[in-house]
């Protein structure tokens, strides 16, 4: 059986949790950039050893950090994500952070993609060291328009998220936007093409247009690559290639909880089975979870049903939620399930959902917790 | 001239100072970047621009623009401001 390294992003760091093979015991190590905003930290599964971190300190410049030896060592990118100079002085736009790291194919050892806010799609070629623009969506007028401006972004900056790599095809990928809609390519990532049909907008825009289109994550089954998950602005989608049109599962989920979240996690070998982590979107969109009692819900039925597993999760007054980047899985059986909490508390079920175990608290605020197994 | 590097980009500049010539803003930063890769785009943006928060002074005068002359200046000092929660 082989160990687990669980890498968390948080408002103030990096933390690595190494964990055994039975799950049972934990050990920290941390805190790395204390005091830097980590959006993302992510091992590459083609190596099990090359780590890359997403960061931001304060008000100095983005960029990306780099680790061969589990973060007992960092050294930064030469050259982090960044748009091309615009032509004319004032015209251009700046990354203001890396929010999502993707590593590439497993036959395209060392490419990585990363998505930026606002929203910019750059791909690195040697392991991200160095990163480039590669998409003509990043200055394309047409998407530009879709993607707005900070204004119309979440409250963090808008985003580019969601890049997922076809393990049938490295050249078909997809992307999503915070605003700007759901995207795929077949060539690589130079053009993308909308694909929002099905998708719900907010009352009264117009669901043609992907500007008014806010998809939170979208997440491909590795057992079944045709099937997308999403969980949206407005509802919980599946979507089954090569159909264009998304369908509204979340309409399943109870109507007291309804079906507004960030994260979604998909089972590694069963597409039937997918995790979403509701929050109260009522009113003023509060992003807690509903009545202050978190719960994972669980369809294990493509979301024709849903299933609410609370078991040792708070059972009152707890006001918090997990993040797009902030739920996943590991590969082992039965499946883990783990999630970061907007209060800094990393929470595990070794059972698929049905029990609950705090791993950790008194953190900063946790964006993103990824799964993986070192070589 | 001298720089004095703020706290926060001490990861390249451990002691908190440095050596850089040139005739603007643009060609100080262009040679700090040159012994220190990586430090300029902490400060500046891929369009140019000064980041938010973050100030020049020459000899204690702003310095707001890179094209700015700094030939007679003797001391550049980098300003971040530790603003946010």
């Amino acid at each position: 059986m082989k160990s687990l390294l669980l890498t968390l992003a948080t408002r103030k760091g990096a933390w690595l949790y190494h964990g055994d093979p039975t799950r049972r015991t934990w050990r920290v190590d941390g805190p790395h950039f204390l005091g830097h905003i980590v959006n993302h930290v992510v091992l590459d599964p083609r190596d099990g050893r090359t780590l890359l971190a997403a960061a931001k300190t304060g008000h100095l410049g983005p960029t990306v950090f780099r680790s061969t030896d589990y973060g007992a060592s960092w050294r930064e990118a030469e050259r982090p994500p960044a748009f091309a100079k615009a032509a004319q002085d004032g015209g251009g736009r700046a990354v203001d952070h890396s929010f999502w790291l993707t590593p590439g194919h497993a036959d395209t050892a060392d490419v990585w993609y990363a998505g930026t806010s606002p929203q910019g799609l750059f791909r690195s070629e040697d392991g991200g060291v160095t990163w480039a623009p590669c998409s003509d969506i990043n200055e394309d007028p047409q998407y530009r328009k879709w993607m707005g401006t900070v204004q119309d972004g979440t409250p963090d900056g808008p985003k580019l998220h969601s890049i997922i790599v076809d393990p049938r095809d490295p050249k078909h990928l997809y992307l999503a936007m915070s605003g700007g809609g759901v995207h795929e390519s077949t060539d690589g990532g130079r053009r993308f093409k909308p694909l929002i049909d099905g998708m719900e907008v907010v009352e009264g825009f117009d669901r043609a247009d992907a500007t008014f289109h806010d998809p939170h994550c979208v997440r491909l089954c590795p057992s079944r690559p045709d099937r997308l998950y999403q969980q949206n602005h407005c509802g919980i989608y599946r979507l089954d290639r090569p159909a264009q049109r998304w369908q509204r599962i979340g309409i399943n989920m109870p109507a007291e909880i309804g079906n507004i979240g960030f994260p979604l996690a998909v089972h590694p070998r069963d597409a039937d089975t997918a995790w979403v982590f509701p929050m109260d979107g009522t009113t003023v969109w509060p992003r807690t979870s509903p009545g202050g009692r978190p719960a994972v819900y669980a369809t294990h039925y493509a979301g024709a049903t849903w299933r609410r597993l609370d078991v040792g999760l708070p059972a009152s007054q707890a006001w918090w939620t997990v993040k797009r980047q902030a739920m996943t899985t590991d590969r082992l059986d039965p499946v883990g399930l783990y999630f970061g909490t907007t209060s800094g508390e990393l929470w595990m079920s070794g059972d698929e959902g049905r029990h609950w175990t705090c791993i950790a608290r008194h953190l900063p605020e946790i964006y993103a917790v990824e799964a993986a197994e070192p070589a | 001239m001298k720089v004095l590097i703020p706290g926060a980009l001490r990861s390249y500049v451990e002691n908190g100072h440095a050596e850089a010539g040139g005739a603007t803003l643009a060609a100080v930063l262009a040679d700090l970047e040159r012994s220190y890769p990586g430090i300029r785009f902490r400060v500046i943006d891929e369009q140019d621009r000064i980041r938010p928060h973050v100030r020049f002074f020459a000899d204690g005068v702003q310095v707001r623009d890179l094209r700015q002359p700094l030939a007679t200046a003797s001391e550049l000092v980098i300003v971040q401001a530790l603003s946010g929660g």
